[in-house]
Parts: structure tokens; sequence; C-alpha cells
């Protein structure tokens, strides 16, 4: 059952990613060009899912909007990891006043969501992917944080790290050797559900005109133009909300299987 | 720890984190690269306009003397001024209000009729087909994107079924009926996609009460499972439900901002997305402080109000 999660996990991330690889080489027809004569084309064998209010083949626009759907999650997932980690293990290992500082620098940043934030800097900046990434990955910082000073806690009180520093390993040399190996699991975890909220971000921002700005497809911003037509044609607003699900639960379901993979005790409770 | 120590300690989170995210609003849309004023004017606008807006603003005074300022005026109500209109934040965002808080109060409620009975299910049931459907369609639905949902919803019950309609607002002042069918969906929408993450939560609290001895005791004086679970289970869950609750209060609202979008209603969500298509700075800036502002109130009253629900801590404060 949890191998099942696990494997269906990383069959849907698969699927994603293999559209995202495609479409930089290759789409049925191209993603952007208008073309006056198609409009609202039913799903047949010329375009699989048919086309869109500007003519455009919605299965081209699809498997580009992968491609953003996976960018945008990966540099703000790094971003928040790359930040967050490292201020995780920091106030984990030094504790008292540092541990404060930081924790509360955290639950800062976890006031202002990543839709606010976008707002602030789309207002400032205008809207565009950068913006968008920029504002998910701040927004998901204080998770990798909290993740990351929870696993160094639970590493420092272990009786291999009392014995490395009574050895006299310095304080760098506990956290390169012993506590980034030991949370980087637990950190993996936290990169896969993160993806699925970075990629549940990036929808509802490119839905809202808050991150790529058209004409460059998105899932998001592709339900946004298809609920002008949901009278007409309404299975164009299935495929971009079906892809950023099977999206999302591949993701979730490929962290919720590493964490029952890398841990079996949390069987039970998760 | 005593219980008025417990609060003043919670108050002091409260104001740290209210002072820091004032700090991190005002830097970004006042002291990142590139001008408010410039911003405000648009490209075209010439250098004295830009000037003569940047003194109006008082742009021109040093950055701290302008946050102090503004963070002044925002702890007495004061949000600032719209640059295009001139209406000042608060006047805007006032009317819109109403929408916003009867969405997120109704889609609060919603998620935990939802969740709870479900959470239930999953606990109890946790080893037969139930507990896994319900646990699988929990999983389902936090990969729906709530605006998706919405656009379903609409779909079904608006374009095929013709029950409810698409989208727009009724004030509940002038048509309770029609404010009702007005807000059905948007509602029902966003509860859902709420409940399906609290459902994981409550079947946890409430796995952790089934290996309790209460529990077992309950069970062996001969409470049935659901009714052990109901009498001594849930008022023992509800402690962790109810912060989970609070930290839910800025998902349920970002929610609702999008749920307004799809379903067009004249909420802060409407207000938010025009100021940022029109650039207007300020009145972005003052809108999310002042939604920045209910959240940390309303998670500080939820964190309150967990010292004051829970027995054990008030037997500790008594020193029982």
């Amino acid at each position: 059952m949890k191998k099942a999660q696990l494997i269906a996990g990383l069959l849907l991330v698969g699927v994603v990613t293999l559209a995202a690889v495609v479409s930089l080489f290759w789409t049925p027809f191209d993603p952007i060009q208008v073309v006056p004569g198609q409009r609202l084309q039913p799903p047949g064998p010329v375009h699989w899912l048919g086309t869109d209010g500007f003519g455009i083949d919605i299965f081209s626009r699809m498997l580009v909007g992968a491609r953003t759907t996976l960018l945008v999650g990966i540099i703000s997932v790094g971003l928040a990891a790359v930040i967050g980690a490292p201020l995780g293990m920091l106030a984990g290992q030094a504790g008292g006043w540092i541990d404060d500082v930081v924790m509360r620098i955290s639950d800062v940043v976890y006031a202002l969501p990543a839709l606010l934030l976008a707002m602030l800097l789309a207002s400032v900046f205008g809207a565009s992917t950068l913006t968008a990434m920029v504002s998910i990955g701040v927004a998901s910082i204080p998770a990798f944080a909290r993740v990351a000073r929870a696993g160094t806690l639970q590493v420092m009180a272990a009786d291999y790290v009392l014995a490395a520093r009574a050895s006299g390993t310095s304080r760098w040399g506990i956290a390169g050797r012993h506590v980034a190996p030991n949370i980087a699991p637990v950190l993996g975890v936290q990169s896969s559900v993160g993806f699925a909220m970075a990629i549940l971000a990036e929808a509802a921002l490119s839905y809202l005109g808050l991150a790529t700005p058209r004409p460059n497809p998105t899932w998001g911003n592709m339900l946004r133009d298809a609920q002008d037509y949901i009278f007409v044609a309404p299975l164009q607003a299935v495929w971009p909300g079906l892809a950023i699900a099977l999206a999302v639960l591949g993701f979730n379901l490929l962290g919720d299987g590493l964490r029952d993979y890398l841990d079996p005790r949390l069987r039970e409770v998760a | 720890m005593q219980l008025a120590g417990r609060i003043l300690k919670r108050l002091g989170v409260f104001v740290v984190s209210l002072v820091g995210a004032s700090v991190l609003i005002f830097v970004i849309t006042q002291a990142l690269p590139g001008d408010v004023a410039q911003t405000l004017l648009g490209t075209q606008a010439t250098p004295d306009e830009v000037a003569q807006l940047r003194a109006q603003l008082g742009l021109d005074r040093p950055l701290i003397v302008q946050y102090l300022d503004w963070f002044g005026h925002v702890l007495v109500g004061d949000f600032g001024v719209s640059h295009l209109s001139g209406d000042s934040v608060i006047s805007l965002l006032l009317p819109r209000l109403a929408v916003t808080m009867w969405l997120v109060g109704l889609s609060m409620v919603g998620s935990l009729l939802l969740a709870v009975p479900a959470g239930m299910v999953a606990a109890l049931k946790r080893r037969s087909w139930q507990g896994v459907l319900v646990s699988a369609s929990a999983q389902a639905g936090m990969a729906i994107p709530v605006f998706w949902g919405g656009i379903l919803a609409v779909m079904v019950f608006a374009v095929w079924l013709r029950w409810l309609p698409a989208n727009g607002y009724v004030p509940l002042s002038e048509n309770p009926a029609s404010w009702a069918r007005h807000l059905v969906m948007p509602v029902v929408t966003l509860s859902v996609v709420q409940a399906a993450v609290l459902i994981r939560y409550v079947r946890t609290a409430l796995v952790e009460v089934l290996n309790e001895d209460y529990y077992r005791t309950a069970r062996a004086i001969g409470w049935r499972p659901m009714g052990a679970l109901l009498r001594h289970g849930l008022r023992n869950a509800a402690i962790s439900l109810v912060t989970v609750l609070g930290l839910q209060v800025s998902s349920v609202l970002v929610g609702a901002i999008v749920v307004e979008s799809v379903f067009n209603l004249p909420g802060l969500g409407s207000l938010l997305l025009t100021a940022v298509a029109q650039r207007d700075l300020l009145v972005v800036q003052g809108t999310v402080m002042f939604l920045v502002l209910a959240v940390l109130v309303i998670s500080a009253l939820v964190d309150f109000s967990y010292v004051l629900i829970d027995p054990r801590q008030r037997a500790v404060q008594e020193g029982r």
C-alpha cells in the first residue's frame, strides 16, 4: 500500500517532467500563435484536447505549462531550502537567543502568505514568473526552517553527537558530519511536499494574473481563459485543472511515500 | 507557567510578528529599487511631477521616519490613501469586508462540519475500506486547486443543472434568500478544500486518543467505539484542532481571495486585484497590512482560547 503510494507519486511526477522536457523540443502546434479560424474546436484527432478561444492547440499549451510549473517549483523550493534549511540548523544547534531570533523572523514571514507577497511584488514590479517564484519561495522558507530545526534538535540530543562533542569535534564539524546527513531525508520529504504547495500557489497566482503573463501558457492562466467559455466549451476548463491536481497529488504521494519509506514508525500515525 | 505569564508571552509574540510583518511590507513597497512616485505616476511622468508627488507623499524624508509615520497611522486604523481615487484605504475596504468575512467564517464552520465526522470515520475505521476511502478522498481533495473546484462547481450547478447563479453577490440586507443562493457555491468550494486538509489532523488527533488509557477504560465499561470517541475523544482532540484552526486562518483567507475571483464576489480580493492591476501601490500596501493584522489578531485569540478551554492548563495555574 505505502509502496504503491511511492510508485504512484513517482509515476505522476515522471509524467509531468516528461511533458516539460518534451515541450522543450516539440509541441504538436505553436503554443502561442493565434489562429482565428480554429477557435474553440472540440477534442479530436488533430487537436487532441481541442483548441482555446484564440484557436491555439490546448495540448501544446498544456505541455509548455508543465515546463512553467516545474520551473517555478524548482526555483521556489530551491530558494526556500537554501535559505530555510541552514537557518533552521543554525537555530537548532545554537539554541538560546539565536534560536529565538530565527524562529521569530520565521513567524513574521509565515504571517505573510505567498499570495499577499505576490500582490505586493506585482504592484511594485508588475506581475511576472520571477515575482511568483520569489514570493512562493520566500513564503516557503519558514516550513524548511522549522523542519530543519526540529531535525537538528533531535540529532543534537543523540549519543553520537555527545561523543563527537566530547572528543572535541567543532560545531561546523558536527553540522557537516552529523546534522546535515541525518536531516537530509526529512528535508527531501519537505521538498516534495513543498513542491506540491508551490504548484498550487503558482497555479493560483497565474489564475489571478499575478504570475506569468499571457500569451505564455501556464495551467493557471489557461483556466482563467477557459472560464470565459464555460457555457460554450466547458471541457476546456477540465484539462489544466486535472493537470494541476495530478501534479500536486504526485508530489504529495511522493513526499508521503518517502516519509514512510524512511521512517516505518510513522506509518500508524501519519 | 502562570496563565498570565503565558498570555503575556503570547502577546509579546503578537507584537513582534506585527512589527516584523509591517517592516517587511513597508520595505517591499517603499525601499526596493524603483521609486514609489515613479511607479504611481507611470513611465510618462515628467521629473517635476515625480518630484512633486515625492514631496507630497513625504518620500523625501528618511526611510525610518517614513516607516514610523506609516506604522503609527496603521495603529490608529489609518491604512493610507489611494493615490488614484483619493479615497482612504479603510473607506474602500470596509464595504467589502462583510463579503470576505461571511465567506471566511462560513467556510471555517463548513470545513469543521465536514472534517470532524470524516476524521472520526477515518480514525475508527482506519484498517477497513471506509477509513481508506476517507483518507484517499482527503488526499485527492488536497490536490485540487480551490479555483478549479469553484469552476467545476459552476460547471455542474450553474451550467448543467442550472440550480445556482454562476457568480455575483447580493447583500444579506437586500435579499437574504438571494444572498444565500449566491454564497452557497463559494462557501462549499472553500469548505471542501479546507476540510481535506483538516481531516488529516482530526484523524491523527483521534488515533492518538484511541491509544489512551481513558478511551480503553470507557470501552471496557461498555461504551461503544463511536460513543466513547464522541464523549471523551473529541474534547481532547479539540485542543490540537483549535491550534490547527488558528494556523489555518491565513490559508482560508487566501482561499477566500481566490474564490472571490472565481465567483466575482465584491470582497477584499477584488479590491486587491484591481489595485494591483492599476498599480495603486498604497491601496495594496494598506489592504495587505490590514489582512496581516487581522490574521495575527485572530491567531492570537485562537491561542488564548486554547489556553482557556483546556482544563489541564487551568489546573496548572491553580496549582492542582
